[in-house]
C-alpha cells in the first residue's frame, strides 16, 4: 500500500513555511547570515537541508551569502538566501551580478522598519523600491509578496520556478508580520507541487552559445562540470559570454534581458481581485496589509459602501494591467502601505489623471488596522 | 621554455578575441603559464576545473582559458567559489585574485575562507598596487611608497598576505615570484593537490604603475629585484631579523592538516538523516498506538 502523504494541518510560522516551500521547490543550497526577522528561515533550513543531502552554510556576511548562492546555482543547485533590510542592502551588488549573468536564485527579504538598523522587530514595507532599483544600472527583476503563511510556501515555490524559467534572481518580499505570524496551514502534497527546472543545453558542446537569444528570450543554461565550458561575467558580454564594448552586441543583450521578462508579464504578474466589478472604491494592497484591507472591505460593504480589493502578489514587474482598467473605470483607488507611498507612486503612474488615488501611509512600526483603512474609505467616499 | 607554446595553446580559448588586456612585461602571463603547467602535470580535465576571479588585472585571467570560468564581483571570488565547491565537490575550484581584491575589499572573505577550510586553491597575485584602476595604493603597498592616491608616500603599514593566511588557518601557504617561474609552477601544483584551503602568494611586478611611480625601473629591473630579495624559506630560518630586513621568504611556509569543511559537513548530513529516521520511527509508533487505541474503543 502506498503511504499517504501527511496532509494534516500544521501550525506554522511564515518563515518556516517559506523554508518548507524552498525545499518543496527543490532548493538544496542555502547560504545566509543571521538577521532579525529572517533568522528562522536559516535556522529551519540548517536543520532540514542536511537531511535531504543539501547544504546549509552560514557565511561571514550577506555579501558572501549571495555570492555563495550564485556560485552554487552555477554548479547546478537550486539556491536561496534570506535576509532583512540591512543585509538586503549589502546584497545589492551581487544581486545585479545574478541579473547580468542570468543566474537563477531566490533572495528572501523580510522587511523590517528602516532606514539603517531601524526597527529590527517591527513590520514595514519599506524595501519595495529597493527590491526594484536597489542594484545599480537598468535591470529587470521579479519580486513577489505573500500575505499569509500558506502564501509564503506557495510563493517561495513560485519564486524558484520563475528564477529557473527566466534565469533571473527572484525576490520574495515578506513583511515582518507575515514572517512571524503563525497560522494553521495544510501544506500541499510535495508530489503535487509544480516544479520548473532550468533548461539545459542539448546542442553539441562546441556549438553552445551561452547567451544566445532564443524565441523564449532565455538561453539554455550550462552547468559547471557538465561539459559546457563557458565564461560567466558581470561585464556586459556577447552571446559567447565574453566581455564586449561593441554597440551592436551591448544593446541586443541588454534589450533581451528586459524582453525575457516583459514578454511574459501574463505568466509573471499575479494579483487577486475581490469584488472589484461593482466597486466604487478599490483598495490596492499587498502583504499583511492586504488582509486588513480585506476586513475593511467587508466592513464597508456591510455599511453599504461598494468597496473592492485588488491584492497585488507580484510587485515587480508592476501589474499595470490589473490597476489600469480599474482606474479607467473611474473607481477611486486607495493604497494603504507601511511606507511613504512606494506602490501608490506606481498606481499614480499608471493612472494619469483618470481617477483619484488616495494613500494611507504608516511608518510608525505598527500594522495598518482595518479601522484605519475604513476611515480612509469614508474620506474617499466623497470622491466617488 | 619553447615546449610551453603548444601546452598553453592546448588550454587557450581560440574563440576569444585576442590580444589580452595586460601590459607587456606583466607578471600575470608567467603566472598563467605556471598555472597551466601545474594543471597539465596533474592531469585535470578541462571540465572539472572551475576558475574563478574577482575584479582587477588578475580578474581577467580566466576569460582566456578553456575551463568553466567565472569572473565575479570585486573581492567576492572566494564566496562564489565556496558555493560552487559545496554544490559540486567533484569540481576543482581555483580562485585567482589580486592583492587589493583578496586583502582589501575581500579581506574578510579571505580570512574566513582560510578558517572554514573549504577545499579551494587561492592564487594571489601581489603587485603592491591597484593596476587596472590606474595605480592607487593597496593593502600591500610598502610604507612610504608612492601611488596615485599616495603621492607623498603611503603612511599605512602593509599586510603580509602569506602570514595573514597562516594565522587565519590555511592548511597550505606558499609564496613565489614570477622571476622564480620554475619554482612557481611546483608551488601551484602542490597547492592544487593539497586538500583544504591552500594559498599561493605570487610576488609580481606592475612596472606600469608601481615601478614608474616609485622609480623602480622597467619590468626586467623589477624582476631582478625579486631575484635579489627573495630568500628560500630554509635559508631564511637561519637568518636574523636584521638580515631579513627588506627581504622576503619564498617556498612553502605552511603545510599542515586541518578538518576539511566538506568532510565535516558529510558527517552533519549523516547525523541529520539519523534524526530523520528517528522521527519517522516515533511517528510510526505513535500512529500504530493510535490505531490500536481506536480499535480498542470499537
Amino acid at each position: 500500500m502506498m503511504k499517504k502523504p501527511n496532509l494534516k494541518a500544521r501550525l506554522l510560522q511564515g518563515n518556516e513555511a517559506c523554508a518548507e516551500g524552498a525545499l518543496a521547490a527543490g532548493c538544496r543550497f542555502f547560504a545566509g547570515y543571521p538577521i532579525t526577522p529572517a533568522s528562522e528561515i536559516a535556522e529551519h533550513l540548517s536543520f532540514r537541508l542536511p537531511q535531504l543531502d543539501g547544504t546549509f552554510i552560514q557565511m561571514e556576511d550577506e555579501i558572501a551569502s549571495i555570492g555563495a548562492v550564485i556560485g552554487a546555482s552555477l554548479a547546478g543547485a537550486k539556491s536561496m538566501t534570506a535576509t532583512s533590510g540591512p543585509g538586503f542592502s549589502l546584497m545589492q551588488e551581487n544581486l545585479g551580478f545574478a541579473c547580468m549573468a542570468e543566474v537563477p536564485c531566490v533572495v528572501v527579504d523580510v522587511m523590517r522598519g528602516g532606514p539603517s538598523t531601524g526597527l529590527p522587530t517591527n513590520p514595514s514595507q519599506g524595501d519595495v523600491m529597493q527590491a526594484r532599483w536597489g542594484t545599480h544600472g537598468d535591470h529587470p527583476i521579479i519580486a513577489l509578496c505573500p500575505s499569509s503563511v500558506l502564501e509564503c510556501f506557495q510563493l517561495t515555490v513560485r519564486a524558484f520556478n520563475y528564477s529557473e524559467k527566466y534565469r533571473t534572481p527572484v525576490i520574495l518580499l515578506m513583511d515582518e508580520v507575515v514572517a512571524h505570524m503563525r497560522e494553521n496551514v495544510i501544506l500541499p502534497d510535495p508530489a503535487a507541487v509544480e516544479i520548473i527546472e532550468r533548461v539545459q543545453p542539448s546542442v553539441p558542446q562546441e556549438w553552445y552559445l551561452p547567451y544566445e537569444d532564443t524565441s523564449f528570450g532565455v538561453p539554455p543554461m550550462g552547468i559547471f562540470g557538465r561539459g559546457y565550458r563557458y565564461h560567466v561575467t558581470g561585464l556586459t558580454h556577447d552571446i559567447r559570454g565574453f566581455p564586449t564594448l561593441r554597440q551592436d552586441e551591448i544593446e541586443p543583450f541588454l534589450s533581451r534581458l528586459f524582453r525575457k521578462i516583459s514578454a511574459h508579464f501574463d505568466d509573471i504578474q499575479l494579483a487577486e481581485n475581490y469584488a472589484t466589478e461593482d466597486a466604487d472604491l478599490v483598495i490596492v494592497a499587498y502583504g499583511s496589509v492586504a488582509r486588513a484591507a480585506h476586513r475593511a472591505m467587508m466592513e464597508a460593504r456591510a455599511r453599504g459602501i461598494k468597496v473592492g480589493l485588488l491584492k497585488l502578489i507580484t510587485l515587480w514587474p508592476f501589474g499595470r494591467r490589473f490597476v489600469e482598467p480599474l482606474a479607467r473605470a473611474g473607481k477611486v483607488l486607495l493604497v494603504p502601505e507601511m511606507n511613504m507611498g512606494q506602490i501608490s507612486r506606481e498606481v499614480k503612474r499608471v493612472n494619469p489623471g483618470i481617477s483619484s488615488v488616495i494613500t494611507l501611509n504608516k511608518i510608525d512600526g505598527t500594522l495598518i488596522t482595518p479601522q484605519e483603512i475604513l476611515e480612509k474609505i469614508y474620506q474617499g467616499k466623497e470622491k466617488i | 621554455m619553447t615546449e610551453d607554446r603548444p601546452l598553453i595553446y592546448k588550454y587557450l580559448r581560440h574563440d576569444k578575441k585576442f590580444p589580452h588586456v595586460w601590459c607587456p612585461g606583466c607578471g600575470i602571463g608567467i603566472t598563467l603559464g605556471g598555472l597551466i603547467r601545474a594543471i597539465d602535470r596533474i592531469g585535470y580535465t578541462k571540465d572539472e576545473i572551475v576558475m574563478i576571479s574577482g575584479i582587477g588585472c588578475s580578474g581577467r585571467l580566466p576569460v582566456y582559458v578553456d575551463f568553466n570560468t567565472l569572473h565575479t564581483t570585486h573581492g567576492r571570488a572566494l564566496t562564489f567559489a565556496t558555493g560552487v565547491k559545496l554544490a559540486n565537490p567533484e569540481l576543482k575550484v581555483i580562485v585567482i585574485m589580486g592583492d587589493g581584491d583578496a586583502t582589501a575589499i575581500g579581506g574578510n572573505h579571505f580570512i574566513h575562507a582560510a578558517r572554514r577550510n573549504v577545499d579551494l586553491t587561492a592564487i594571489i597575485l601581489n603587485n603592491n598596487i591597484y593596476g587596472m584602476t590606474g595605480g592607487q595604493y593597496s593593502p600591500t603597498t610598502p610604507y612610504g611608497q608612492r601611488s596615485t592616491t599616495a603621492v607623498y608616500g603611503s603612511v599605512e603599514r602593509p599586510f603580509d598576505i602569506s602570514q595573514l593566511a597562516v594565522v587565519a588557518g590555511a592548511v597550505f601557504v606558499a609564496r613565489g615570484t614570477v622571476y622564480h617561474a620554475r619554482q612557481l609552477d611546483q608551488l601551484i601544483e602542490k597547492a592544487l593537490l593539497k586538500k583544504g584551503f591552500s594559498v599561493v602568494e605570487i610576488i609580481s611586478q606592475c612596472h606600469t604603475h608601481f615601478g614608474r611611480l616609485n622609480k623602480l625601473g622597467n619590468h626586467i629591473e623589477m624582476m631582478k629585484w625579486q631575484r635579489d630579495n627573495a630568500v628560500p624559506v630554509e635559508k631564511a630560518r637561519k637568518m636574523t631579523p636584521e638580515e631579513m630586513e627588506g627581504k622576503f621568504e619564498i617556498g612553502i611556509l605552511v603545510d599542515r592538516e586541518g578538518p576539511i569543511y566538506q568532510e565535516e559537513y558529510a558527517k552533519i548530513r549523516q547525523k541529520a538523516k539519523e534524526t530523520l529516521s528517528l522521527q519517522a520511527e516515533t511517528k510510526e509508533e505513535k500512529e500504530e498506538s493510535e490505531r490500536r487505541e481506536a480499535s480498542d474503543r470499537h
